[in-house]
């Protein structure tokens, strides 16, 4: 694959994934692989870590190196946070999304996670399934990536043993029926020699099934595969009539994302929670006025009524209505440094909109390890519990399940401004 | 919008997608913020985020400014270009110079010849306190360098405009917290996601033009640590150095002293973006003078304010 193929024709869209596992579980080797494979790292890049490599007394080119950005992590040879990665292989731009193995940083991954369509767990052929594959996988499964790619690893020091996979893959099976992850792929790997990651190797002749990037090449985008009902947020209002033009006089633009299905002009809408109905006069991107809109597409939705809308309502179409509601229940993972205290109120900001909420019950908090349910009166940093909030505004909401934009939240604790909390709605 | 399909479940190629995301997170920080700013340079990214904030706002005003932060050491074909579409698109552009922190002694050079590149984080900080403003919006991007692929996309500094790197807000699904006590500030990132790539790629779809010095032109250089140093006023040949003219075009445009230009016969954005994808350097090892002092110069930079 030469670089100058890449040209033409990056048109099969972006796929944005997850790296998880632990420290030793050779990720960063992976991921170092990947983009030496598809010649992503460039020359100099290559002879800086082979000049570090070279002084910590390595025999080859150690390339973890590549995913570890800040002087802490080179220090103690760790990755702290999350790291994005870039590369793009003639049909498709890829976003890495590189998450931390360690267990204090859980936060880290259900952050990476929750912008990514697929991720990659990787399991040490050596060591099989671990107390970490098991939580990655549930919070891989928690924030709702559809699909999953186990990697059993470094089968170059089990011989490239075909018992051995078949035997994790066994058990992970198992364990992935009972949380109820549907789509796996499974995988035997040498990160280290580059075996089955783009290039297939010798050593795995037994193993028919895609190389990594074959999966990677053909796995769906977000919003590919499923019908879903047109969810547009609004972000902002546009009102020019300052501006002189006559034209512009009565120009109302509400601007935002489809978050998911689409629209079309002519298309009966209500404005949520208020229930405004109206029609779809014109859909505008700078300019050019466009016939529909689909999901991920930012534009301007005029409507044919002069109806009162502001930044935090939601359009929808007139027959795929949202639940409008003051109480939601969600699967919420606490992220802050404070604990999780019952008796404050907080802000959920979900979609565009924000609204002051308190806690009314803390259902369970989840022991991840073990997954079982136990009572919680405070929640701490990495904790994941059920919870209900009472809201003080209406949101509209959908269920995170099925759509992963209407369902989330954030909460924010407001002495600190700091991002606390990330909500699923059940 | 081209690419769109019209066939069931269509998804956006990976142009319209990254286009997408950008208009959505400045229609974010217009959402949330109640005074940002634009930071423009007259260079090839910050001549993005422009076209990227037309496509958010028109046919209305941009609800920001424009800031550029002028070292004074620039090259007057970039700043020529900064003023002119500035003008173009009828919009407030705010310049803050360095060299006026120096008067106010708060940038003190070690040198009369040291590069003026990071004392601009002074200049920024002086001007976000002076305008009140509660957001920059920047057109960093994480694949230029490693301590960038580590930010978030909307970056929260303190009242000392610092990054903390270890200490940074979560940041989930394209849920942005835009929120700061007053003092404080929020740095955004549309283009967080693009590689040089992409930039490229997209200034010539939407046929932006840029300033000359992006192009193959003649120029007078001394190869200098493997590097090409333009000779100018400013970095004027010393003795013994052997002046060369070569034809070269810039991939990135900063402070004079401390950005080279590369060799290239290219003169077009389709023959650049050619070179782009076939490069076997990254931009800112090819061309940054700054960056190669350490391994972690960028993230300690940006611990001090710097974008």
């Amino acid at each position: 694959m030469s670089a100058i193929e890449h040209l033409p024709g990056i048109d099969n869209g972006l796929l944005r994934f997850l790296t998880c596992g632990s420290v030793d579980d050779g990720k960063s080797t992976l991921i170092g692989r990947l983009l030496y494979d598809t010649k992503t790292i460039l020359a100099d890049t290559l002879h800086a870590i082979a000049r570090t490599s070279e002084r910590r007394g390595l025999e080859a080119v150690d390339l973890s190196l590549l995913t570890d950005g800040l002087s802490a992590e080179r220090e103690q040879g760790i990755t702290i946070d999350v790291a994005y990665r870039y590369f793009t292989t003639g049909r498709r731009k890829y976003i890495i999304a590189d998450a931390p193995g360690h267990e204090q940083y859980t936060r880290n991954m259900v952050t990476a996670a929750s912008t990514a369509n697929l991720a990659i767990i990787l399991i040490d052929a050596r060591k099989g399934l671990l107390t970490q594959t098991r939580r990655h996988s549930y919070l891989a499964h928690l924030v709702g990536i559809p699909h999953i790619v186990v990697a059993i690893n470094k089968m170059d020091l089990v011989d490239y043993d075909q018992t051995t996979f078949d035997r994790i893959r066994g058990e992970y099976r198992e364990f992935a029926a009972t949380l109820g992850i549907g789509d796996v792929s499974f995988i035997p790997l040498s990160a280290l020699n580059g075996d089955m990651l783009v290039d297939r190797g010798e050593r795995l002749a037994w193993y028919s099934g895609p190389t990594l990037l074959d999966i990677l090449e053909n796995a769906p985008t977000a919003h590919s595969e499923r019908d879903e009902r047109f969810r547009f947020p609004v972000q902002y209002v546009c009102r020019p009539q300052k501006s002189g033009d006559p034209k512009l006089h009565d120009y109302r633009g509400f601007m935002g994302r489809v978050e998911s299905g689409e629209i079309a002009v002519g298309d009966e809408v209500l404005v949520l929670p208020s229930e405004q109905r109206s029609r779809i006069k014109a859909i505008e991107i700078h300019g050019s006025s466009l016939p529909r809109a689909i999901a991920e597409q930012s534009v301007t939705l005029l409507l044919e009524d002069e109806v009162d809308v502001s930044r935090g309502d939601m359009i929808v179409r007139a027959q795929e209505l949202t639940l409008v509601t003051r109480r939601i229940e969600a699967m919420l993972c606490w992220l802050g440094d404070t604990p999780l205290d019952p008796q404050r109120k907080y802000l959920i900001r979900q979609t565009t909109r924000e609204t002051k909420a308190i806690i009314e019950a803390i259902d369970y908090r989840l022991d991840i390890n073990t997954l079982q349910q136990l009572p919680a009166e405070r929640l701490g940093m990495n904790d994941i519990a059920r919870a209900t909030f009472k809201l003080a505004q209406p949101l509209c909401v959908d269920a995170y399940r099925e759509n992963r934009s209407t369902g989330a939240f954030i909460v924010i604790d407001e002495s600190s401004n700091n991002t606390v909390g990330a909500g699923m709605i059940l | 919008m081209s690419a769109l399909a019209l066939q069931q479940h269509a998804t956006l190629a990976h142009l319209d997608w990254l286009e997408s995301e950008a208009i959505h997170i400045l229609r974010e920080v217009a959402g949330q913020c109640s005074n940002p700013a634009l930071l423009f340079s007259g260079g090839k990214d910050s001549l993005v985020l422009l076209r990227l904030a037309e496509k958010a706002f028109r046919p209305g005003r941009f609800p920001f400014p424009l800031l550029n932060i002028d070292t004074g050491h620039n090259y007057t074909e970039v700043i020529d270009f900064r003023d002119l579409r500035a003008c173009q698109l009828n919009e407030r552009l705010i310049v803050r110079s360095v060299e006026d922190s120096m008067r106010r002694g708060t940038v003190v050079l070690k040198s009369s010849g040291e590069s003026r590149n990071k004392h601009q984080s002074v200049t920024l900080l002086e001007a976000i306190e002076e305008f009140g403003f509660d957001c920059c919006i920047g057109g960093a991007r994480r694949d230029e360098e490693k301590a960038r692929a580590k930010e978030r996309i909307f970056s929260f500094r303190d009242e000392f405009g610092q990054w903390d790197p270890k200490n940074q807000r979560p940041e989930l699904w394209d849920l942005f917290n835009a929120r700061v006590h007053k003092g404080e500030n929020i740095r955004a990132f549309p283009i967080s996601n693009w590689t040089e790539l992409d930039v490229w790629q997209y200034i010539e779809r939407e046929r932006l033009a840029l300033p000359s010095i992006y192009f193959a032109h003649r120029r007078e250089v001394i190869r200098r640590n493997g590097l090409l140093q333009p000779v100018t006023e400013l970095t004027p040949a010393r003795a013994g150095d052997v002046v060369e003219e070569l034809t070269v075009r810039f991939r990135t445009v900063g402070d004079i002293t401390c950005t080279a230009p590369v060799e290239s016969d290219a003169d077009t954005v389709a023959s650049i973006i050619e070179e782009t994808a076939t490069t076997t350097i990254t931009e800112r090892g090819e061309t940054r003078l700054d960056d190669q002092t350490s391994e972690a110069s960028m993230e300690q930079r940006k611990k001090e304010g710097y974008f």
